[in-house]
């Protein structure tokens, strides 16, 4: 086994354990600390692919960004309600199996598709290639992106406004 | 590893983010069921630029994971507005708009 699979086991492990965690602890806050574990978990997974720039954003957008937000939120919203906040589960059984379906669904397709050669060999570092995409054949679709993030922080100043 | 490995691992990631969604009360416990199902499109697409050599699938990961953000603030605020009128965020019993 080389240290490249040795590391995906482990990642993958770690990933789908915690992930479990997110979605089967009863207390929200410790799902959120599970879901920054999965996040983390999700970057080394990018490393693994060699996307070292990848790593560093999904570091600092989702373990560090969305983390944050969601701590925040259920900060406010237990002091709001006064109580804390536990989240039980409804349908567990009917969920477990359309999760199941779906899972064993793709995984079936997997099976038939043909398998594919060994992963070819690095063209150098992707990072300037990525930025040269970004502002070349997607330049478009940045700005689009741009105007998105701005309709998205209105919307949430709008929503979470206070009345007076 | 081959492709098929990480294939399998984002398809796994995804059903448990799937059955977070459907089994969780919480919108909050919801929301976080999305961020997994998101990560594990986020995954499919880094495997498929890497092993296809292409850095389309990069980039269209990096937009993913901005729009996973603002998602996240937008959906966020309409909890707290919604805990503000209702004092719940249970899913079941946010039914305002039902006729």
């Amino acid at each position: 086994m080389t240290l490249e699979a040795l590391g995906f086991w482990v990642v993958a492990a770690a990933l789908v354990a915690s992930s479990l965690a997110v979605v089967l602890t009863p207390n929200l806050f410790h799902a959120v600390l599970y879901l920054a574990a999965a996040l983390v978990a999700t970057g080394v997974v990018f490393l693994l692919l060699d996307s070292p720039f990848l790593f560093g954003v999904q570091l600092l957008l989702y373990a560090g960004g969305v983390v944050t937000i969601v701590v925040f939120a259920i900060m406010l919203t237990e002091r709001l309600v006064g109580e804390r906040l536990t989240q039980t589960s409804r349908y567990v059984v009917n969920g477990a199996v359309v999760a199941t379906a779906v899972f064993v669904g793709v995984a079936g397709f997997l099976i038939q598709v043909p398998r594919g050669g060994a992963r070819p060999a690095l063209p150098g570092d992707l990072t300037p290639a990525i930025g040269r995409a970004l502002l070349g054949p997607w330049a478009a679709t940045l700005e689009l992106l741009a105007v998105l993030l701005v309709v998205a922080l209105l919307g949430a100043l709008y929503f979470a406004r206070t009345e007076d | 590893m081959s492709l098929y490995g990480y294939l399998t691992l984002a398809a796994l990631v995804f059903a448990i983010g799937l059955f977070g969604v459907l089994t969780r009360r919480n919108a909050i416990g919801i929301l976080l069921g999305i961020e997994l199902m998101l990560n594990a499109v986020n995954i499919n697409l880094v495997a498929f630029a890497r092993f296809h050599a292409d850095v389309a699938g990069l980039v269209f990961t990096l937009f993913t994971i901005a729009i996973t953000v603002a998602e996240v603030a937008v959906g966020l605020a309409i909890v707290i507005a919604i805990f503000r009128v209702r004092r719940t965020v249970e899913a079941d019993r946010l039914d305002l708009l039902r006729g």
